[in-house]
Formats: structure tokens, C-alpha cells, sequence
């Protein structure tokens, strides 16, 4: 059976972000040979066509109103809902970003479709599309598919394999009525920590109560910044004040699922292990050798993480300029 | 202002999680109020006590759900609406037609709900229910401040921080950041049973069968792969570090 696939692909500082890449390779394989088509809102450039078409969008339908330059729910609904209604793809697929999770229920919800959000992975079996993802943040897992209608789920990132498959992808041009705008942006405070999102990275350093203080964060963020990964933390240190919540990790904060989870410091309280043992591999540092954390950890150092970190800050310095 | 909160009845995060027959077993579990949704509880308290409002709860869920709306009514909360189903099939869907279908007649200034539930995860029932009653939405609230009818939001964008304003009546999702969610008091607990709570049957909301039928399935639901036991490094410090760097290069080879 071959599908018609719709990839909303989005971009950030300019460039097109990996999950988009993702989607666009799940949507190959969805596709069943059938055409896979990619929808580039706001300011765009040739190259970003381009790169679109080299995992596989032999379409990509360009709305570029001023309207659409900065996100809101609003423009981004009307201008998709607009697009769906023309292209009638019959499954559509999104990041599980800071933008598909706000537009993708509210396009879900315009167009009376079915939403399966936050999915880890799509297989296709006996001919149904069946679609994995975490409930109770990481305790369980369900596979989910659609009864009715379209199919529409958002991706997190990280999680599916990317697949080159160059073809020249034809640019169209498609203009939506947008109009009766209700919410203003008025300005985009940038806080983020080392320019690394934590649902993006592939490395997270993460830290809890046992690294005491904000300055014991800096430790983790120069070893994140040596690996290209970002700092995370539990919800002891975040409730201790030592950092953002924006980066507590666990039931009540982010799930992540990264390769590589350095857990410091970190007792390992149902709630934190809920929000990061899905993580490829996991090292623990603590004190205590009788910590919940190593029973998840699948390397453990027992010891001072105020030694411990620093000298594998180096350890890693030293590794990856041997290895340049 | 008249506000409403909606909320869900979630497991405990404390509870581990159990397979019976396909189905997460219910036995035991004690039941908490979904904590994304406290903040929205608490905010709309808070404008209560600071403007003066009105504040209505609302659940959708089987007969133990009460519960959580007893605790937001103790909490401060005005009166609930419980619509009361035990139809574990309901989507998303399907649950923010039933949202909408309730209360499309109140004229709710401001609607507020958690960001998500921690247990479902997927985010989607508050904005649906928003673009049911044709409202705009915010989602990831952190901040919320009044001019009038006028808000100015601070919303949550992955780690940064962008200010939108909205006028009313609009809904937002509440993000952990936006308060401090109270306890509820004692005299509260006692007040709250006597506050009214509305039952209301999913037969009673005129709905069409086609906006009650799921658009989604649950197929199957499993427990994460066991992990096998971890490596505890041993020795001097510093080799255990090298060691380690070692193992995470050949070994797990993600660095």
C-alpha cells in the first residue's frame, strides 16, 4: 500500500533541524513508494530545498508570509490546515518540538483528525502503522494506530534513524489566507544553557543534590561543552535553586532519551529514573554505592563527583584531540 | 473573571508500573492530581484571591476522579464538573469533544490545564478543547500577568523564554515554573464537601456517535527491557576515569 506523506519540516537559527531529517526518513518509509512532500514555513532558502530533497521530499511547498516568519498557533494552523486540505496527504508528520507540540493538537483538532504525539518509533505491520511511544514519562511503553481518518504524529527527536535518498525536489509555491491573528509575540528571551537543547542532545550531563551548589553546575557544563552535550539536572537541585527548572529531567520535568546520560551526584528517585532510563547508555557517579541510580547505570564509578568530574572533563579533552 | 481548570486523575509518580492482561493494573495505586495541573489549579486561586474570580473545575473520568476534584475544591477551587465515564477507549479525540459539549455554554473567560498528564503524555486534550470552543491557546505558561483583558504570557520554548500577549477569554498550558501549588488546608478539605459538584453523563452532552468513537487505539503496552547489570569500575581513580572513556568509546561506542 503506498501512502502520500506530508513532513512539516522546521528550521531554527537557519538551519533545518535534524528531527526534521528524521521525519523525512520515517516517511519514506511510511510512503510505500508513494510521494513524500515537505512543508517549509517562514524564511527559507534554496539550500534548505535542497536539503530537504536529499533525504527524500521530492516536493516541498514553500509559505513564506511575513505572517509566517515568526511562529504563532494561529498563522501555523490556518497555513496548514490550508495545505492539508489541498495536498490530502494521508499521513502527516512533525517534530515532537516546542512547535509541533503546540500546533499539532490544534491542527489535529481543526481538522478532526487523530493525533498519536511523541513517538519513539512507526513500524509497519500486517499493513497497519503502528506507532511507539512512552506513557507514565518512561515506565511503560504503548503501541498505538489509527481507527479512523488520516494519520498525523509527532516524532521526538533523537529516536529515528536517518536516511539519505537524493531526489530534485520541485519548490511550489502556496499562499494561505492567513487572517484574524490573536496572540503577539512580543520578544524571545534566549536563556538556554550552551546553545544544546536538552530534547535534542545526544549527550546529557545531569546533575542532583549532591553537586551542591550552581557553581558545582559549571563542572558538569564545561564537561558537557568538551562532549557537545547539554546539562540536565533532577528535581532535587532544580527545588534546591541551583538551576532551572527548564532543565529538570524526570515525571515532572523533561523525558529524555539521549545515547549517552551522565548522571552525577544523583540518587536516582523513581521520578528522575521515570524521565531518563530509556537513555542508550548510562553512567552513574555517586558517593553512595548502594544508590538506586547504578541498578540503571550501565557503568557506575563510586566516588567524589567534584574528582570524578573534572579529571573525565580532561580524560575526554585529551581523548578527543587524539582522535580530531 | 470566570475561570476554568481542567484537570486529570493520574497515578502517583511515586507508583511502579504493572501489566496485567495488556492493561496497567489499577491495584493499589494511590491517585494524585496530575501535578502539571496544580499549577493551573493554584494560578486560578491566586486570581481569585488577587481580582476576584470564579473558579470552576473540571475532570473528565471514571467515579475514583471525584477525589482530585475534592482536592482542587479544598484547595479553593468554587465547583466542579465531573463528566463521568469508565470508556477506557476515549481518545484525545474524543475526550476534548466531551470538554467542549460541557461547557460550550458557560462563557469561561479564562481556562487553564496542565501542560500535560504524566501519565498519557502526549499533551494534546487542552489545545483540542481550546480549538473546540474557538478560543486561542498558550501552552508552556511560566508567567502569566493582567492589564485589563489584556495577558502578557511568558511561555516555555524549549529553555528559552517568549512573551506573547493574548486577550480573553483564551486557554493556557501551565508549565512547572508558573507558581508554588498550595497545599490544601484543613478547613478547606471541610468546605470542599460541601461545595457543589455536577455529575454530568456522556449521553447528556448531545454529542453525535461519530464525535464520542476514538480516532486512535491502544494496541499493546509493555515494560521497558530489564537492564542487565551495570559495570562498577574499581582501582585508583584516575584509571577508572581512563577506563571509563575507554568503555564509551569501543564498548558503548557513543562518544
Amino acid at each position: 500500500m503506498s501512502n502520500k506523506v506530508l513532513v512539516m519540516a522546521e528550521s531554527r537559527e537557519g538551519k533545518i533541524r535534524h528531527v526534521t531529517f528524521e521525519a523525512l526518513s520515517a516517511a519514506q518509509q511510511l510512503s510505500g513508494g508513494g510521494e513524500v512532500a515537505a512543508a517549509l514555513l517562514g524564511n527559507h532558502s534554496e539550500d534548505h530545498v535542497r536539503e530537504l530533497g536529499k533525504y527524500g521530499a521530492s516536493k516541498v511547498y514553500v509559505l513564506d508570509q511575513p505572517e509566517l516568519s515568526v511562529y504563532t498557533a494561529d498563522a501555523y494552523t490556518q497555513a496548514l490546515c490550508q495545505l492539508l486540505e489541498h495536498e490530502q496527504a494521508n499521513v502527516v508528520l512533525m517534530g515532537h518540538t516546542a512547535i509541533g507540540r503546540d500546533v499539532a493538537p490544534r491542527i489535529a483538532g481543526r481538522m478532526g483528525m487523530g493525533l498519536i504525539s511523541d513517538c519513539v518509533n512507526v513500524a509497519v505491520e500486517a499493513g497497519e502503522i503502528l506507532f511507539t511511544r512512552l506513557i507514565y514519562s518512561g515506565k511503560a511503553f504503548q503501541k498505538k494506530t489509527f481507527k479512523h481518518g488520516r494519520i498525523f504524529a509527532t516524532l521526538r527527536p533523537n529516536n529515528f534513524p536517518v536516511a539519505e535518498k537524493p531526489v530534485d525536489a520541485q519548490t511550489v509555491r502556496f499562499e494561505p489566507v492567513i487572517k484574524d491573528l490573536r496572540t503577539v509575540v512580543r520578544e524571545t528571551v534566549r536563556k538556554a544553557v550552551g546553545g544544546v537543547d536538552l530534547s535534542e542532545a545526544k549527550i546529557i550531563v545531569s546533575g542532583g543534590r549532591g553537586v551542591k551548589s550552581a557553581d558545582g553546575f559549571k563542572l558538569l557544563q564545561e564537561l558537557a561543552d568538551v562532549l557537545c552535550g547539554a546539562v540536565g539536572a533532577s528535581r532535587g537541585a532544580c527545588d534546591a535553586g541551583y538551576c532551572d527548572y527548564s532543565l529538570q529531567i524526570g515525571q515532572t520535568g523533561k523525558v529524555v532519551t539521549p545515547d549517552l546520560y551522565i548522571a552525577c551526584g544523583i540518587s536516582g528517585a523513581i521520578q528522575h529514573l521515570a524521565g531518563m532510563s530509556n537513555s542508550k547508555v548510562i553512567v552513574a557517579v555517586n558517593k553512595d554505592p548502594d544508590a538506586p541510580i547504578f541498578q540503571v547505570a550501565d557503568y557506575g564509578i563510586v566516588g567524589d563527583l567534584f574528582e570524578v568530574i573534572p579529571l573525565l572533563t580532561q580524560e575526554f579533552k585529551k581523548y578527543l584531540a587524539a582522535n580530531e | 473573571m470566570n475561570i476554568l481548570v481542567l484537570i486529570k486523575q493520574t497515578f502517583d509518580t511515586e507508583e511502579k508500573i504493572v501489566i496485567q492482561n495488556g492493561k496497567i493494573s489499577e491495584d493499589g495505586v494511590e491517585f494524585i492530581i496530575n501535578p502539571y495541573d496544580e499549577y493551573a489549579i493554584e494560578e486560578a486561586i491566586r486570581i481569585k484571591e488577587e481580582q476576584g474570580a470564579n473558579v470552576t473545575v473540571l475532570t473528565v473520568g471514571p467515579a475514583r476522579a471525584e477525589n482530585a476534584l475534592r482536592t482542587a475544591l479544598a484547595m479553593g477551587a468554587d465547583q466542579a464538573i465531573q463528566i463521568e465515564t469508565e470508556d477506557e477507549e476515549l481518545d484525545e479525540y474524543s475526550i476534548a469533544k466531551l470538554i467542549a459539549a460541557a461547557v460550550k455554554d458557560k462563557a469561561f473567560d479564562l481556562i487553564l490545564g496542565g501542560y500535560m498528564a504524566i501519565d498519557s503524555g502526549s499533551g494534546q486534550v487542552a489545545v483540542r478543547a481550546a480549538e473546540e470552543l474557538g478560543i486561542p491557546h498558550v501552552s508552556a505558561v511560566t508567567k502569566l500577568s493582567w492589564k485589563g483583558s489584556k495577558a502578557t504570557v511568558e511561555r516555555d520554548v524549549e529553555g528559552d523564554v517568549e512573551i506573547v500577549e493574548v486577550n480573553l477569554p483564551f486557554l493556557a498550558t501551565t508549565q512547572q515554573g508558573l507558581n508554588e501549588p498550595r497545599y490544601p488546608s484543613l478547613p478547606g478539605l471541610m468546605k470542599a464537601k460541601k461545595k457543589p459538584l455536577e455529575r454530568v453523563a456522556v449521553a447528556d452532552l448531545g454529542l453525535a456517535q461519530e464525535e464520542l468513537e476514538a480516532k486512535t487505539e491502544i494496541r499493546e503496552q509493555f515494560l521497558p527491557a530489564k537492564k542487565q547489570g551495570g559495570k562498577i569500575l574499581s582501582g585508583e581513580l584516575a584509571q577508572q576515569v581512563s577506563e571509563l572513556v575507554q568503555l564509551l568509546r569501543h564498548e558503548a561506542k557513543v562518544v
